[in-house]
């Protein structure tokens, strides 16, 4: 593995907690690690396995999620529920062999943003130190074409 | 004949000639005999004479609760999908159900996909059915012409060989696990309550997978699923799967490409077993039906397996209980965490 190489993070965060503690790192000018692309969701409910898995299909080389602590939810329950999902999907894929530190879940509220940068900066270091991802990534993708190309 | 199951296959033909010539029930899933030796053919009966045709043996191996939602939905008067429900009772269907067939009924019911007063539970204790493939290596993969049961062992024929197979030798390894041959739902019983078996490990399989290393568990199962075809036949046979669209067959997102690629097969895999999590009842149906000899029901014991662990139920055993992801606790581990 060459030195330069870098891991890349998508990192899932509800609408209502993490996000605005990522955004609270910005305007607090907190350095976090360039690796993680964040990708705003209405809950952590809403992150899917779908949604974890086609991220590892896509070529990152590890995932976070994070939503609101428990009892926070802005929607009351969605991290409750998504909570049980979560363990469950943890366990299953490290079942089949895909590397413990390739999907991590948190929880940050908004005014946590030096904890989701301390997270961040973990997350970022643990998935380097595991490689790129190799299982699950989808080698020859045919890449999709985008809407505005069908009607070129 | 095993005269254990030639009592219940009476006692079902009787009992459903009678439900429909009283047109009580519109129609009866159940099985037939299959065309091949050692076969039963999943069957709607909808007249009394239908009736006859039924029969009950160590060879029913496809859970019929799978068709009892598409049935019920069918012989609902036609209307447009935002029109109302007609007034008045709708047609009832009638099912037979053993004890995992039964669960399967009772998740349908609290998943709102049945309507209670619409089905009429048979209901019979279950010995256990027979895993074909077990057959087959015990009698080199030879033809079998002719096959009947006892009741305790099964007898095979074909050309130059005859033999007589222990029933426990060969029935399926979801039977050999399983904790509730009774049913948990019924209207009227046919045939007798069956003891529980002793069952020491439930989870056999998952624990040998989970002694090994990661590296050998992803050897393991891309070795599993190598040989899958994505006939997607587990799925449309597994009375869980009843979204009008399956994440398979979305093309935008296309979560799974139509691609033998590896990562996509895996995908497939991990959601369908996923998405059966806290639901599965261990039916087997799914692993029955691979042409392919798939284990995939190991994916689907490990999540029952750490449901109980974690949240302490498993699904459609306790009809009231809610179904464990459906559900919540405040106090549910989170140490999984970072
Ligand atoms: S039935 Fe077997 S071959 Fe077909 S999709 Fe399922 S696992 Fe693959
Ligand atoms: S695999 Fe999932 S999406 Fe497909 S039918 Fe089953 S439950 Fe529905
Ligand atoms: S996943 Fe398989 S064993 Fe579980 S309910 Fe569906 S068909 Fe039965
Ligand atoms: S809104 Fe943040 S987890 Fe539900």
């Amino acid at each position: 593995m060459s030195q330069s190489w870098e891991p890349k993070i998508i990192a899932f965060l509800c609408n209502w907690c993490s996000y605005p503690a990522a955004d609270l790192a910005g305007v607090g000018r907190m350095q976090y690690p360039p690796n993680v692309r964040i990708v705003r969701v209405p809950c952590s409910s809403r992150v899917s396995a779908n949604l974890i898995l086609s991220a590892l299909k896509s070529g990152a080389d590890g995932v976070l999620v994070s939503g609101c602590h428990p009892g926070d939810c802005h929607y009351i329950s969605g991290n409750l529920y998504a909570r049980r999902r979560f363990a469950l999907l943890k366990n299953l894929i490290e079942f089949i062999g895909i590397e413990p530190g390739r999907v991590n879940f948190f929880w940050a509220a908004a005014s946590e943003g030096g904890k989701i940068v301390e997270v961040m900066k973990t997350v970022s270091a643990s998935v380097k130190e595991l490689g790129p991802a190799g299982r699950m990534v989808k080698r020859f993708d045919v890449p999709a074409r985008s809407p505005q190309q069908k009607f070129a | 004949m095993s005269q254990i199951n030639s009592k219940i296959t009476e006692e079902i033909r009787s009992k459903v000639k009678a439900l429909l010539s009283a047109e009580e029930i519109a129609a009866f899933v159940g099985f037939i005999d299959g065309t091949l030796p050692m076969t039963a053919r999943p069957f709607t009966a909808r007249s009394p004479e239908d009736a006859d045709r039924l029969v009950f043996n160590s060879f029913c191996v496809v859970n019929p609760a799978v068709y009892l939602p598409p049935l019920l939905k069918s012989l609902e008067p036609p209307r447009r999908p935002t029109d109302p429900l007609p007034e008045g009772p709708l047609p009832k269907v009638g099912i037979l159900a053993t004890g995992c067939w039964s669960r399967n009924i009772s998740i349908q019911l609290q998943e709102n996909q049945i309507a209670r007063e619409r089905v009429v539970v048979l209901g019979t204790g279950c010995r256990g059915m027979v895993d074909m493939r077990k057959v087959g290596s015990i009698i080199d993969g030879r033809e079998i012409e002719k096959a009947y049961e006892l009741d305790d062992r099964i007898s095979v024929s074909g050309k130059g060989f005859s033999e007589e197979i222990l029933l426990e030798d060969v029935l399926r390894d979801n039977c050999l696990t399983c904790i509730c041959p009774n049913p948990v739902i019924m209207d009227h019983r046919v045939g007798g309550q069956v003891p529980d078996r002793r069952v020491d490990n439930r989870f056999p399989f998952v624990d040998e997978i989970e002694s090994k290393s990661l590296d050998k568990r992803w050897e393991w199962f891309q070795n599993e699923i190598s040989s899958c075809i994505r006939c997607y036949a587990c799925r449309n046979v597994c009375p869980l799967c009843y979204c009008p669209t399956c994440f398979v067959d979305d093309s935008r997102p296309q979560w799974v490409g139509k691609s033998l690629d590896p990562a996509d097969t895996s995908i497939f895999h991990i959601l369908r077993a996923f998405h059966c999590a806290g639901r599965c009842t261990n039916c087997g149906s799914c692993e029955t039906v691979c042409p392919m000899g798939i284990n995939m029901r190991v994916l689907t014991s490990k999540l029952t397996k750490d449901v109980i662990d974690l949240y302490g139920t498993e699904a459609g055993v306790d009809s009231d209980a809610p179904l464990p992801l459906t559900t919540y606790s405040e106090t549910d581990r989170q140490d999984f965490m970072v």
